[in-house]
């Protein structure tokens, strides 16, 4: 029933072929939670590409991609489903001198439903990936929502009873870590940190992702980045930022950096003045040594 | 495959049972649920691929990033690898360096410098392992059954090896050869090679704690390297590195009491019913209100004042208060901040958006006006003070949080004009970073204020800090304060 391949390496191969770069963790925490059919609970800092990992996912496996995007405020009916009230008025209208029994049971039933992406999800005939973005701006109230979903694969309408899974979703959560979520969230997850990659991992990201880039300025930027990472910034930057630097770079026409062309264009790579009035102190700094 | 693997993770049992419980020991918490999730992860895992079956167990164990560093120390520890026996160069050098005068084989020294470095210039981690290994056979002179801890060896390594030497070598070995290098490039490659070393000293102190668990058994080893979790630290002990942690920490938290805070005005509907909307948005149904259309609530916007003792016994402690107050200002459009010793001044202003937070600390220091007398906290004479010039801008909706050790030289508390500002506010907190049997001891006058807080916690770690913002978020349930 799964649809990855029999070895974490080759699950990882396979992300590579969809323009996803894994590493060997990422491959491994991916491979096991297909064959435990656990959902992915994935953290790490903005723009490192958790949200493309589940693309990826989506990709490899052939699977449709649902994505409930989280904010603040989500509730129910908005992430699980909602009664279509107006078409029951409508109904109800309809056939007025009807039984109220018998209308009671027309009118809760699959049809009257809107279908939200949780329940979307539950509901698909094919296998598809679920991908619930951000979860930590929801409050820890909805966060329950999720539970029913993600250790038993099922929605419980009290109207309708209980909507079990025709198949399993692969279900991958994505948190930007900007608040703890419920142990109880944790739990039923399995865990995966991706941080920042090393420089030669984000060199093979850039090759991959950035055109026209050659080796030796992939390698720099790789470098660059990674020392920018290493101050104390507000904001480091991210590997989304520096492929962002990476295609300033070619448009601009240079093949090599050096500080006067990093000084110019260190706004691309950072995103507050505090963060490039430290870092320029760092050029003029080690530039007169 | 599958075959080899269904069969082996029985053995593997007693060995997780007490990883887990080491786990615990440090304090990550790890779930029953958890642990068996660890043990059918580990079914689908090929028990040779080492890094494979670490993230197996990482992943189903370790649900927070914070924990990972512990989580590593003890999965080393746990399954160490049985490295086979040093191979031909390392039998030699330790043939010759067998005697136990350290680091007196002058050869076997100069080999090791060169395998060193040689795979410190090729970044072969292979190589550096292994030549790790041999530095530490040579040099750190362990002996078996001797009570001292990881770090004495580490130390005596480091000192022989004079990493400083080796550093300067490594930096002509790389930047020596082309003198037309850009600044940049240089600059970089000299951090390439600091990170290196840092490589080496990760290496050496891996491979002296494997010599210790073959030595000591796993248990014995794990008990001596437990270290507090981050969240555990002693915010007025830490040392530099643990603060720049928490200090990293601390931003999801303040925006967590945010959000709590905002919450509370979220739950009640609030607004009243909006008549006019309601009846036009009924015609889409046919004329009936299904829809009821309320006005938005006034939002309510928590006025926050943080009262902050910056002497110099609370230095440390000061520092991160004022992290909090820094990372608070982002969360929070009214949040006043004060700094005290004898003497109380407002320091709101020096926490503009967009401050880099070491020239909001400079600031502070330099120009708040917080001393009067001598330098020495006096609670009573900054009470009054805030009184005087601040009383009038406390309001019902104003929350007041303050912190410091209540150390008050001796002289009078003032614990009226506290009662005062608590009555006019709508909430009076008190952090105080000394462990609670402290308080009342000496000059500590912490039990006079405290029967008129809301609440006064003890918050020396970054846990009880979470605490402190759960409780700050649950809504008050009336007033338990004897107001004198």
């Amino acid at each position: 029933m799964s649809l990855l391949p029999e070895d974490p390496a080759e699950v990882g191969r396979r992300l590579g072929e969809a323009g996803y770069l894994a590493d060997q963790r990422i491959a491994q925490v991916v491979f096991l939670a297909d064959r435990l059919n656990k959902p992915i609970l994935v953290e790490g800092p903005a723009g490192v590409g958790k949200t493309e990992l589940a693309k990826a996912l989506a990709t490899i496996s052939g699977r449709r991609l649902i994505r409930l995007q989280c904010y603040e405020g989500l509730d129910e009916s908005k992430a699980l489903y909602e009664w279509n009230y107006k078409k029951q008025l409508l109904r109800i209208q309809a056939d007025a001198d009807h039984d109220w029994a018998q209308l009671e049971h027309d009118i809760f039933s699959e049809e009257f439903l809107l279908a939200r992406p949780l329940l979307e999800a539950i509901q698909a005939r094919e296998p598809v990936v679920l991908l619930i973005d951000e979860v930590d701006r929801v409050e820890v109230e909805t966060e329950a929502l999720l539970l029913e979903i993600l250790s038993d694969f099922q929605v419980s309408i009290p109207e309708l009873g209980t909507i079990r899974a025709h198949t399993q979703p692969l279900v991958v959560l994505t948190s930007n870590n900007t608040r703890e979520l419920s142990e109880a969230l944790k739990r039923r997850c399995l865990f995966l940190h991706i941080g920042y990659p090393d420089p030669t991992r984000e060199q093979a990201i850039l090759l991959a992702r950035v055109e026209g880039i050659g080796e030796h300025l992939a390698a720099q930027v790789a470098r660059v980045v990674r020392s920018l990472r290493d101050l104390e910034l507000k904001k480091a930057p991210s590997v989304s930022e520096s492929i962002d630097w990476a295609r300033t770079l070619i448009a601009l026409g240079y093949t090599d950096v050096d500080d006067p062309i990093l000084a110019d264009t260190l706004h691309v790579l950072l995103k507050y003045q505090a963060d490039i009035e430290k870092a320029q102190k760092q050029l003029t700094v080690s530039g007169q040594r | 495959m599958n075959q080899v693997v269904d069969e082996r993770p029985i053995d593997l049992l007693p060995t997780l049972l007490s990883f887990v419980h080491e786990l615990r020991a440090v304090g990550i918490p790890v779930s029953m649920v958890e642990a068996i999730d660890a043990m059918s992860a580990l079914r689908h895992t090929d028990l040779a691929d080492r890094p494979g079956f670490k993230q197996a167990l990482a992943a189903t164990l370790v649900k927070n990033a914070r924990h990972q560093g512990a989580f590593d120390v003890t999965f080393e520890v746990f399954f160490a690898l049985h490295r086979p026996p040093p191979g031909a160069p390392t039998a030699e050098a330790s043939r010759e360096a067998s005697p136990p005068g350290r680091g007196g084989d002058r050869s076997g020294m100069a080999d090791l410098l060169e395998a060193l470095l040689a795979a410190l210039l090729q970044g072969d981690q292979e190589g550096l392992a292994a030549a790790a290994r041999l530095a530490v056979e040579l040099l750190a002179g362990m002996e078996p059954g001797r009570p001292v801890g990881g770090t004495y060896y580490l130390y005596r390594t480091l000192r022989q090896l004079d990493l400083e030497a080796l550093e300067n070598r490594l930096l002509e070995a790389t930047l020596g050869d082309s003198p037309d290098l850009s600044d940049l490039e240089r600059r970089l490659t000299a951090e390439d090679v600091t990170r290196r070393l840092e490589q080496l000293k990760e290496e050496l102190r891996a491979e002296i704690r494997r010599r210790l668990v073959a030595d000591r058994g796993r248990e014995a080893v794990a008990r001596t390297l437990r270290k507090p979790l981050l969240e555990d630290v002693d915010l007025m002990h830490a040392t530099r590195d643990d603060l720049a942690e928490i200090e990293s920490a601390i931003e999801p938290l303040t925006r967590k009491l945010a959000a709590r805070l905002a919450q509370r005005r979220k739950r009640q509907r609030g607004g009243r019913l909006d008549f006019r909307r309601t009846v036009r948005r009924s015609l889409a149904t046919g004329g009936v209100p299904l829809e009821p259309v309320f006005r938005a609530p006034r939002p309510h916007r928590p006025e926050i004042f943080l009262l902050c003792d910056i002497s110099g016994s609370m230095a440390t402690f000061a520092r991160f208060t004022l992290q909090f107050v820094y990372a608070m200002s982002e969360q929070f459009s009214k949040l006043r901040a004060f700094a005290f010793i004898d003497s109380i001044d407002e320091i709101t202003d020096f926490f503009e958006p967009g401050m880099e937070f070491a020239a909001v600390m400079a600031r502070v220091t330099a120009e708040a006006d917080v001393a009067w007398r001598d330098g020495h906290s006096d609670y009573g004479h900054s009470l009054e003070q805030f009184v005087d010039r601040y009383g009038s801008s406390l309001s019902p909706r104003t929350t007041v949080i303050i912190t410091g050790d209540a150390r008050n030289n001796y002289r009078p508390p003032r614990a009226e004009l506290l009662a005062e500002v608590a009555a006019a506010s709508r909430a009076f907190y008190w952090l105080n970073p000394e462990p609670k049997p402290y308080w009342d001891t000496g000059d500590s006058v912490m039990g006079a204020y405290t029967r008129h807080c809301d609440g006064v916690f003890e918050v020396r770690n970054l846990r009880q800090l979470e605490a402190f913002v759960e409780k700050v978020a649950l809504p008050p349930k009336g007033r338990t304060r004897s107001v004198a």
